[in-house]
């Protein structure tokens, strides 16, 4: 703007509270993107926060099924946890080797970080199988239906990590680590630590607190 | 095959539907074959429905949401028709229709009116304001609006093929659950909030982050004009409130769906639940609706007075003071579901205080017209008829947030003529202000001011005459959503507000009038200068309409008011400055991965109402392909070169000379 170029001083603390640190303009793509995902995680985590209002609600609400304690193997649960606090720290292994362009050591850290988000996925997966063949399908009671709901949700968020992961190893092998495929890869690595932070609200919560006897 | 869906859907019986949806199908035949037959598709293919551009996609968000307002409108008046005849008679409309228009009614008004139109205007002003080229994610801006235009089609598809909800717009179980609603109703409903909260949602991420990131130099918080604050604040609720509704409706889907027991009688589910999660996201959703319109009364009041907005640092107080308090008063929608009397105060006094900042915000307009040298042009009429009208509203708002008088008014038709008070005299007078104000930098010409006038009056009055009586009615205690009754005192009330309804047409009628006459007029019309109406931020600092890439600099911001001090600058310095040297522009692409994944979304969508599950993983692995496409495509980005911008920037510079110089005569 030209007439932008002759804006003097004149006006520029009208209220004369001091010094005013001037904005620089817009940030870069990068900060841009990152930011905004952060934004998205965050009104995710709200809607977590909503299954997990609703399972505190509902937790005693057996209608004469079973309690957490009856039905939760504390076992396989900490397995599942092991498997996906493992896969952060491969994922973040991952992360730094796109930062310094090594593909080999990238593609290691995304394919085990996939293992291992298929390990949590087949566990999960085992347990409601166990659970629904039992007869305690979401179906059998309000608890039920929010143990089911919550921790289904996450496993369909860890599902779409996975399917995302498989993306960007496809993408950094067909393109190479372009400045827009490492903002999507610093988005998948944001998205999938956030999913593990979900986690440990989960094994707190329904685990832990709801498998009380 | 085809999963619940046959012939039995299409209602061969009721004319009413069956005519309505042939009418519109033929309408939108006929402009399909005329812009077929006239070879504008390749134009509205590029220029248009693939455009990331975000004036073009607000302008595609305000034609969404006038369309739906005149579905909506005619809603309003079978209704408001319906309720004059139906004394000790059956009117019209059968019950089972007559619940489905109020539950379409609300629905369409709140989602695909109200929404569509606040976050057009956002979208198309927003980044002008902060001095920028373009939104934060313009393709991701894209998809939303074409997710947001699935939910609508979804919600007319309705009309024609099975039923929608007679639940209510918010369709509260056990009534919505699939014991008492075993239809495809609430499905259709439900679905179609699915889809477009998606995109709702991800309008919110976009504004949050362009305010807060992408802002031109020099724009400190506190220079931003008062529009770009209510609009970070309405954003800022929808990233916190959406994915509540999102996860409410999941809720009662897998309650119909798969026989899950959250709002159910059986197996310990809780209706209240219901309640209490979706006015968490409800009540903010007001609020949603009606921060920018706050802050288009704000940019107009100022423009239309000549005078910088009276305490504006009292003014962003206020309205994030009104963010963080709208999460803090959703139980005054249900007071008699008997939390008992410590939570009812809790909430009453919580839903009197945040009248507070509200009250603050109409003295700060009131006190930027005093001594100012006031232009009462169209938009400037809506904002003084807001102040008005929104009062009353707000008024009777603080006379439900008491417990007791709660008690006696809840689901009455006090509550509609409150609710209607504010919507239509806060968001609905404030989006057509900022449609009169804002049409003339979109367009590059002024709406035609005798037209917007007669609009104004005719809705004005209209929408007194219609809504005083529903006060009257409730105290009289007539409940709301009654397809018929037997009290003959309510009935010459709801003849007065049956007139009313047909004034309130005629300010419709007057709206289509004003545009057609504007659009033939358009060469008298025209806005050569790009600041039509003497104006104080930096959306009338580029051409009307701007090029794509709003501004050939990022200009430098010193203080409030930016332009209007440009202005006052340029003057002063009668442009003796050099020309600045021009760079190219890098600007997004056009993409039709919005358009492409509605397409798919409106197939799930439909597949998943009348559950015909393989056209569901159809749509689902349609919809993941798109974007798969789209990340792989290797040039995001076109150069506009130097000389262009010079060309496009210099012809804007001339214009702009000739007005400021003509200004200083004056």
């Amino acid at each position: 703007m030209a007439i932008t170029a002759t804006a003097g001083h004149a006006h520029a603390d009208p209220h004369h509270i001091g010094l005013v640190v001037e904005h620089l303009g817009p940030a870069p793509k990068r900060i841009v993107t990152a930011y905004g995902f952060w934004v998205f995680l965050l009104s995710d985590i709200v809607m977590f926060s909503c299954f997990f209002a609703a399972y505190a609600v509902l937790v005693g609400q057996t209608a004469d099924g079973p309690k957490g304690s009856e039905i939760f193997e504390q076992r396989n649960v900490a397995i599942e946890t092991v498997c996906l606090l493992l896969s952060s720290f491969t994922c973040g292994m991952a992360s730094i080797a796109a930062d310094v362009r090594n593909r080999l050591w990238f593609y290691l850290g995304m394919a085990v970080t996939c293992v291992l988000g298929l390990a949590f996925l087949s566990i999960e997966f085992r347990e409601f199988a166990d659970l629904v063949s039992r007869g305690y399908g979401p179906s059998r009671s309000a608890f039920l239906t929010a143990f089911f709901s919550l921790v289904g949700c996450h496993g369909l968020h860890v599902s779409a990590g996975v399917l995302w992961l498989l993306t960007m190893m496809a993408q950094v092998f067909a393109k190479g680590f372009r400045a827009d495929i490492l903002r999507r890869m610093m988005c998948f690595a944001l998205f999938w630590h956030a999913l593990d932070i979900i986690w440990v609200a989960v094994f707190s919560v329904v685990y832990l607190l709801g498998g009380a006897p | 095959m085809l999963g619940k869906l046959d012939w039995s859907a299409i209602p061969f019986d009721q004319p009413i539907p069956l005519v309505a949806g042939g009418v519109v199908l033929v309408g939108i035949l006929a402009v399909l074959g005329w812009v077929v037959v006239k070879g504008h598709l390749p134009y509205l293919w590029h220029e248009w429905i693939t455009s990331v551009d975000h004036k073009r996609i607000g302008v595609m968000y305000i034609l969404l949401a006038s369309v739906m307002l005149l579905r909506g409108g005619s809603d309003a008046i079978m209704m408001r028709i319906q309720q004059a005849v139906s004394y000790q008679s059956q009117g019209y409309l059968p019950p089972e229709h007559y619940n489905q228009i109020f539950s379409a009614h609300g629905t369409i008004m709140i989602f695909f009116v109200a929404m569509p139109f606040v976050i057009g205007l956002m979208n198309l002003v927003v980044p002008l304001q902060l001095g920028v080229r373009d939104v934060a994610f313009p393709t991701l801006n894209s998809v939303g609006f074409w997710l947001t235009a699935t939910g609508a089609l979804l919600v007319n598809v309705s009309l024609v093929v099975g039923e929608f909800a007679r639940t209510g717009w918010l369709a509260f179980p056990p009534l919505s659950g699939l014991t008492y609603s075993p239809g495809v109703g609430v499905d259709y409903y439900a679905w179609s909030l699915q889809i477009s909260g998606v995109g709702t949602l991800v309008a919110g991420i976009n504004l949050v982050t362009t305010v807060l990131k992408l802002r031109t130099r020099g724009m400190n918080y506190l220079r931003m004009p008062m529009f770009c604050w209510t609009t970070l604040a309405s954003n800022l609720l929808i990233v916190a409130a959406f994915p509540i509704l999102t996860a409410t409706l999941a809720m009662l889907l897998l309650d119909r769906y798969l026989g899950f027991h959250f709002f159910t009688n059986e197996a310990g589910g809780n209706v209240m639940m219901f309640m209490n999660l979706i006015w968490a996201w409800g009540h903010p959703e007001v609020y949603i609706l009606v921060l920018p319109a706050f802050g288009i009364y704000s940019e107009v009041v100022s423009t239309f007075s000549g005078k910088p907005l009276f305490g504006y640092r009292s003014m962003v107080l206020a309205t994030m003071a009104i963010c963080v308090i709208s999460f803090m008063v959703w139980l005054h929608h249900f007071f008699t579901m008997g939390a008992g009397p410590d939570v009812n105060a809790i909430f009453g006094i919580a839903s009197m205080i945040i009248a507070v900042p509200t009250g603050v915000k109409i003295y700060n307009w009131l006190f930027t017209m005093y001594g100012g040298r006031i232009r009462f042009a169209t938009p400037m009429l809506w904002s003084v008829g807001f102040m008005v009208t929104f009062i009353i509203g707000g008024l009777t708002g603080v006379l439900v947030a008491v417990p007791p008088a709660d008690f006696m008014l809840h689901n009455s038709m006090f509550l509609v003529a409150h609710f209607h008070n504010v919507i239509i005299g806060g968001v609905l007078f404030g989006a057509f202000a900022g449609f009169e104000y804002w049409f003339p930098k979109a367009f590059g010409f002024r709406l035609d001011e005798r037209w917007g006038k007669a609009a104004f009056w005719f809705t004005f009055t209209g929408f007194w005459i219609t809504f005083m009586p529903l006060y009257i009615v409730g105290m009289l205690g007539m409940t709301r959503r009654m397809q018929h009754y037997d009290v003959a005192a309510w009935r010459p009330w709801m003849f007065v507000a049956a007139i009313g309804m047909a004034v309130l047409t005629i300010g419709v009628v007057c709206q289509v009038m004003q545009l057609v006459v504007s659009i033939r007029n358009r060469e008298a019309l025209r806005d050569r200068t790009g600041d039509p109406w003497d104006g104080r931020s930096l959306e009338w600092a580029t051409s009307s309409p701007p090029p794509v890439f709003n501004f050939a600099f990022y200009p430098d911001v010193r203080g409030e008011d930016a332009y209007w001090e440009m202005k006052a600058k340029a003057k002063q310095q009668q442009f003796e400055h050099a020309e600045p040297e021009y760079q190219d522009i890098e600007m997004p692409r056009n993409s039709p991965t919005g358009f492409v994944c509605a397409f798919f979304a409106t197939i799930m969508g439909f597949a998943l109402i009348w559950h015909i599950w393989w056209m569901v993983i159809v749509g689902v692995i349609g919809a993941w392909a798109t974007f798969v496409v789209f990340a792989w495509r290797d040039h995001d980005e076109y150069v506009i070169p130097a000389a262009e911008v010079a060309r496009i920037d210099r012809a804007n510079l001339e214009e702009r000379r000739h007005l400021v110089s003509l200004a200083g005569t004056v």
